[in-house]
């Protein structure tokens, strides 16, 4: 549906890795604008190290990977990212505009106390993701589906084009899960920006993807969700004979992979 | 000496004080270091660093033993040691602030040290222990303009980092991604430290670094909900000490640092205390956010 427009990210026999280890290799694909995409996968198959790589962070092996039709770099303003936490200094009472405010002005240099302009922008960004009656509330004291949520201000407050979630599901109960989930795809939607995100459980996400890159097993498929998520995808990738077993709404367990009991609930 | 009782007028008391050179330069240097202290010890309490902290002033009583010992100005081993120090705290990375055993050890070693220079210089005891304890009531003017002027750098630095300090302290994840270069905003955060920690030596001593750096912005992080709110709590509480210390001690014949450490400690007291009923008054609700609607 978006056809004119050029991908947001592209990737060409990409492999990567750390020194002598390579963790995926011979990756090619191409994400376009406006796409909701989960990155699923084992743990330590390789999901971050693409964010990573999409960051400037970490250069790849071999291959190439373009993101706004450039190379990676630090620092490019037009993404946004919400990295893998799982607790936040507890004791902090600082307020959760605080944060999203460093996240709109945090990077220059200078004291400029007395702007009320990037209080403004951080209040507007906790308001799009529903989140402005916990904006003068501490840190320490939200719970982890607000917490993903000031995260996730943060990360829209500097209004990016991409938006990198590395795992913002994880510690979440279903209902909390689903609301989330909810309000990603609303921002995504709205604000029409290309996200990708990390999970192990792709269940909450199916009925808002658009696309699923599967890192296992050293090796990247990617497609539409139906596409990907088969018996006979699947069991390529992992290299044994895998099943994937469709619930009643649609829900996808997929049955011999080690993981499975764990992260497809 | 004229008569110095107390009397109920303050004014007039203070007026008396400051006939003297020594009081009128140990409120002026008190002044300009608790106000350093504060505002980087908010840093120190916001990256939990204050082990590191706690061990750069002792890096720093070897610089000054050791510049004792060879004829120089205490403060310019202290300078040299601490950044020194700082410098290598930094480059081993945040993580690495917060190993205690590693830093722990160091500062044991740079303890011994200093107690060699010491002994190998004949003015023992009374040099050693102004370097622990502080001598505010022996600065001189020379003394409160470096501390002035050493002031001052600190301050631009602090403005000119300060976002990005924060931004890095809170987050350091994503302000990396952002680009933001973490490695030397640890490096220009712990020169900081360095700095103000030499001029803190001059107050309350090597051993009581403490009791200005971290306890007042510890105490103003239980409060403060936006950062300049919290240097600002911070600043507040390490002057009321300062100040009460000063004022007490014109009086009587305790250690300044004394007077000091215990005001702040009070202040702590109270403010847990404080916290606590508080809290069990209005159940559910904390201290820090009773100003939601």
């Amino acid at each position: 549906m978006k056809g004119p427009l050029p991908p947001i990210i592209t990737a060409k026999n990409l492999t990567v890795g750390y020194q002598d280890n390579t963790v995926w290799q011979d990756a090619s694909f191409a994400i376009d604008h406006g796409e909701f995409v989960a990155v699923i996968g084992p743990n330590g198959s390789g999901k971050t190290t693409l964010f990573h790589l999409l960051l400037g962070l970490q250069q790849p092996v071999r291959g190439d990977i373009r993101v706004f039709d450039a190379r990676p770099r630090r620092g490019n303003p037009h993404i946004g990212y919400v990295p893998q936490r799982h607790v936040i200094d507890a004791d902090t009472t600082l307020e959760s505009l605080e944060l999203v405010r460093l996240g709109f002005s945090g990077n220059r240099w200078g004291l400029n106390p007395f702007s009320r302009n990037d209080r403004t922008a951080a209040f507007d960004a906790l308001k799009s993701v529903g989140a402005e009656e916990f904006a003068h509330r501490s840190l320490g004291r939200l719970s982890g589906g607000e917490l993903q949520r000031v995260f996730l201000a943060e990360a829209l407050v500097s209004d990016p084009h991409l938006l990198l979630l590395d795992e913002p599901l994880s510690n979440l109960d279903i209902r909390r899960e689903q609301e989330l989930v909810q309000v990603i795809h609303n921002v995504v939607r709205s604000r029409d920006v290309t996200a990708l995100l990390i999970a192990h459980n792709i269940n909450p996400l199916l009925p808002v993807l658009d696309k699923v890159i599967y890192i296992a097993n050293g090796r990247v498929a990617i497609g539409r969700p139906d596409d990907v998520l088969t018996s006979e995808a699947l069991s390529a990738l992992y290299g044994v004979q895998v099943e994937v077993l469709r619930g009643s709404r649609g829900q996808v367990a997929v049955i011999g992979t080690e993981e499975n009991q764990h992260h497809y609930d | 000496m004229i008569d110095i009782s107390f009397s109920v007028n303050l004014l007039a008391d203070l007026q008396t004080m400051w006939q003297y050179d020594f009081m009128q330069h140990a409120f002026e240097a008190g002044t300009i270091v608790a106000i350093i202290a504060g505002i980087v010890g908010y840093f120190v309490v916001l990256r939990r660093s204050s082990f590191a902290a706690h061990a750069l002033s002792h890096v720093g009583f070897a610089g000054a033993a050791g510049a004792v010992l060879f004829g120089v100005d205490p403060i310019i081993g202290l300078l040299l040691f601490t950044s020194g120090g700082g410098i290598t705290i930094a480059m081993l990375g945040r993580r690495a602030a917060s190993r205690d055993v590693q830093i722990g050890t160091v500062l044991a070693f740079m303890l011994g040290l200093g107690v060699l220079f010491i002994s190998l210089y004949s003015g023992y005891a009374t040099e050693a222990y102004s370097i622990l304890f502080g001598e505010i009531l022996g600065i001189s003017y020379t003394d409160v303009l470096a501390t002035l002027g050493a002031s001052l750098v600190i301050l631009f630095l602090t403005a000119c980092v300060y976002r990005p300090l924060l931004f890095a302290s809170l987050d350091e994840d994503v302000a990396e991604a952002k680009g933001l270069p973490t490695l030397l905003l640890g490096i220009i955060f712990m020169l900081l430290v360095a700095v103000a920690t030499s001029i803190s030596v001059q107050v309350v001593g090597v051993l009581l670094i403490f009791a200005l750096m971290v306890t007042p912005a510890a105490i103003a992080q239980r409060f403060a909900k936006r950062p300049h709110q919290g240097i600002m709590i911070s600043v507040f509480i390490a002057l009321i000490a300062t100040w009460i210390g000063l004022f007490v001690s014109f009086y009587e014949p305790y250690p300044v640092s004394f007077f000091i450490t215990s005001i702040v400690f009070a202040i702590y007291l109270l403010t847990l205390l404080f916290q606590k009923i508080y809290e069990s008054l209005l159940p559910g609700r904390s201290f820090n956010s009773n100003n939601e609607g």
